[in-house]
């Protein structure tokens, strides 16, 4: 209902701008259109492509753009949910982010489940996917199950995983008690804390990324493998000597997306903290730089500082990506 | 690059290579396990939604479902804390709405930037490609106070209209535009005396079909699991999904595990439903490369 309205105005607009109007009916299918209807046809030809390409460019300006760039303006100001902008105070967030423990914590937080994360979930992708690129049977049931994680609710999920890692009457912590082991404080330890958000992570994107490698794998011509065998190389021999580098641009593409989404982690984390005052855990175990913008700005009211450590975010993915790059380019121009 | 070494190739040569490429019983063993991994949170998620909240507890784990799901959806339905139905209504309606807009404006957009011919055509398409690496999350604070002006926190219009295009969906359908709509039936159709629109209409848009399925689903996906804005910019007795059962999530004092995997079972379903109807098609869509996260 709602979307035939808001998918009304642009037909509308490309209606009459450059319709045919009744000078041309439809089932008339003619060269040679009279003065009018040529007229009518040149401000199509010109105006179409603009009147096509506005709605995405004049959305995205005004939600995506515009708010990331007002986030520069409203760090350098006192700003504040009940009192709005109280004046320019320059720098000062800024000074303030950088002697602020909490953020230091938030991003060596973030940076750290990244780590233990994407490092484990490639390594596993890359396994499986060199799994699947044999002679396996049922490979597209394989396939579907690998993809099923991808499509599910994050919310959803994190709160059942939130209580597989519950620390006394978890799934995971009594099945270690049944194998003889002590259990784990999984919201209390940072470090445990960290391996259970990044299991959460994991669970979700590593077939995603199989399926990635995969189709990468099918791409290397086969020739090479035979060769390869012929020449006595095994098959751990040809996997690290054929395939991942014949894999690197995909792999390097797969990091810069995660690099993207993981510094922006949100969703997992703030589940996992019961209670919702994205703490992150009582000491800020797990809170992640979003988590404290959020905190910051929503849950303080602090709208100029959350903006500083927003824009801090920014940066970082900025310069994070262009690292990556800068190395695939050198690896492209060394290959 | 490659693993040639000089060593003659041996005498068995062929009978090795057809070894090399057999599965061995660890093949199925690290793929049995993998599967496992993948269905059983699904799986124990729908258990317990059939149960009482002590079996989320129970050791050894309850692996069959119970009686119980009816009345944990009467629970739940009736709970006021967590407004699901507002939540349920509202998230399908927002990822509708917005799903419809996204292949509506995308396919526009990406066919004018694939086939038309206009200055700064290839600036745009620069812009488009840029705008996907854009982490838009991070300007989640003006767009609170951009919300405040327009009069829409709380609204349901807040969770709708900031999702409506994407650069990834313009991105997508340039590259389909391209592949599929030959030149030749473009100003076949102009010369007929199509209009633009017309051309688009009812040459490209019964062409894009199948992409504008899988564009529509992903984005349904998308805005379905929508959570940071949604709890930003929404109140609890206007919720989505997500924030719904977050809301149970968060009454820390009484968990009530069976009630929340309840909410959690619901707020999957669609995605699952999407998930056997379009599973196929997304494996070949991701294995193409055309979908990223």
């Amino acid at each position: 209902m709602t979307s035939l309205q808001r998918g009304a105005p642009p037909s509308a607009r490309h209606a009459d701008a450059p319709a045919k109007g009744p000078s041309r009916p439809q089932h008339r299918r003619r060269k040679d259109p009279g003065s009018r209807g040529r007229f009518l046809s040149s401000v199509d030809l010109k105006a179409s492509p603009y009147l096509f390409i506005a709605p995405f460019f004049l959305l995205f300006g005004a939600f995506g753009l515009f708010p990331l760039l007002y986030t520069v303006w409203v760090s350098f100001h006192e700003w504040s949910l009940i009192g709005g902008n109280e004046g320019f105070i320059g720098l000062d967030n800024y000074v303030r982010l950088f002697s602020d423990a909490k953020f230091w914590n938030s991003l060596y937080n973030t940076l750290g489940i990244f780590v233990i994360a994407v490092i484990p979930q490639l390594l596993v992708a890359l396994l499986l996917a060199d799994t699947l690129n044999r002679a396996v049977r049922g490979k597209s049931f394989f396939q579907m199950t690998m993809i099923l994680p991808y499509i599910t609710s994050i919310a959803a999920l994190a709160i059942v995983f939130s209580q597989l890692f519950g620390s006394e009457f978890g799934l995971i912590n009594q099945a270690l008690g049944y194998l003889g082991i002590d259990p784990i404080n999984w919201r209390g330890e940072k470090y445990f804390s960290w391996g259970a958000i990044a299991f959460m992570i994991d669970w979700r994107w590593t077939g995603y990324n199989a399926l990635i490698y995969l189709a990468a794998m099918q791409s290397v011509p086969k020739d090479v493998y035979e060769a390869a065998s012929l020449d006595g190389a095994s098959r751990m021999r040809q996997f690290f000597q054929i395939t991942i580098p014949m894999l690197r641009p995909t792999i390097i593409f797969t990091v810069i997306i995660s690099t993207i989404g993981q510094m922006q982690l949100f969703t997992e984390p703030a589940i996992f903290d019961t209670g919702g005052a994205m703490q992150g855990g009582t000491q800020g175990q797990f809170q992640t730089v979003m988590m404290l913008v959020f905190q910051e700005a929503f849950r303080y009211g602090n709208y100029g500082y959350g903006s500083a450590i927003a824009w801090v975010l920014f940066m970082l993915v900025v310069l994070l990506g262009l690292i990556n790059v800068v190395m695939t380019s050198r690896i492209r121009s060394a290959t | 690059m490659t693993a040639t070494t000089m060593t003659p190739p041996p005498a068995t040569s062929r009978g090795r290579l057809r070894r090399m490429r057999e599965t061995t019983p660890l093949t199925y063993f690290a793929l049995i396990l993998t599967v496992l991994t993948s269905i059983f949170p699904l799986w124990w998620m729908f258990v317990i939604a059939t149960r009482t909240s002590s079996a989320a507890s129970q050791w050894p784990p309850a692996l069959l479902p119970g009686g119980r799901l009816l009345e944990n959806i009467d629970r739940l339905f009736a709970n006021t804390t967590a407004n699901f139905t507002t939540g349920l209504i509202n998230s399908l309606v927002a990822s509708t709405t917005v799903s419809v807009s996204v292949v509506f404006f995308c396919s526009l957009a990406g066919f004018a930037l694939a086939k038309l011919r206009f200055s700064g055509r290839t600036f745009f398409t620069v812009a488009v490609v840029v705008t996907m690496a854009v982490p838009v999350q991070v300007g989640i604070i003006p767009l609170l106070i951009l919300m405040d002006w327009l009069g829409w926190r709380g609204q349901l219009q807040a969770v709708i209209v900031p999702f409506m295009v994407s650069g990834f969906g313009v991105f997508m359908m340039r590259q389909y535009v391209l592949q599929t709509i030959p030149d030749e039936l473009m100003e076949a159709a102009r010369i007929d005396g199509c209009s633009t629109f017309r051309i688009y209409w009812s040459i490209v848009l019964p062409a894009l079909r199948p992409a504008m399925v899988v564009l529509g689903l992903l984005t349904f996906m998308q805005v379905w699991n929508e959570f940071i804005w949604a709890i930003a910019v929404l109140t609890p007795d206007n919720p989505t999904v997500q924030f719904s059962i977050n809301q149970l999530n968060e009454s820390a004092y009484s968990r009530d595990f069976a009630l929340m995997f309840t909410g959690a079972t619901f707020a999957t379903l669609p995605l699952l439903i999407i998930f056997f109807v379009l599973g196929r098609q997304l494996v070949g869509r991701i294995m193409e490369g055309a979908i990223k996260a």
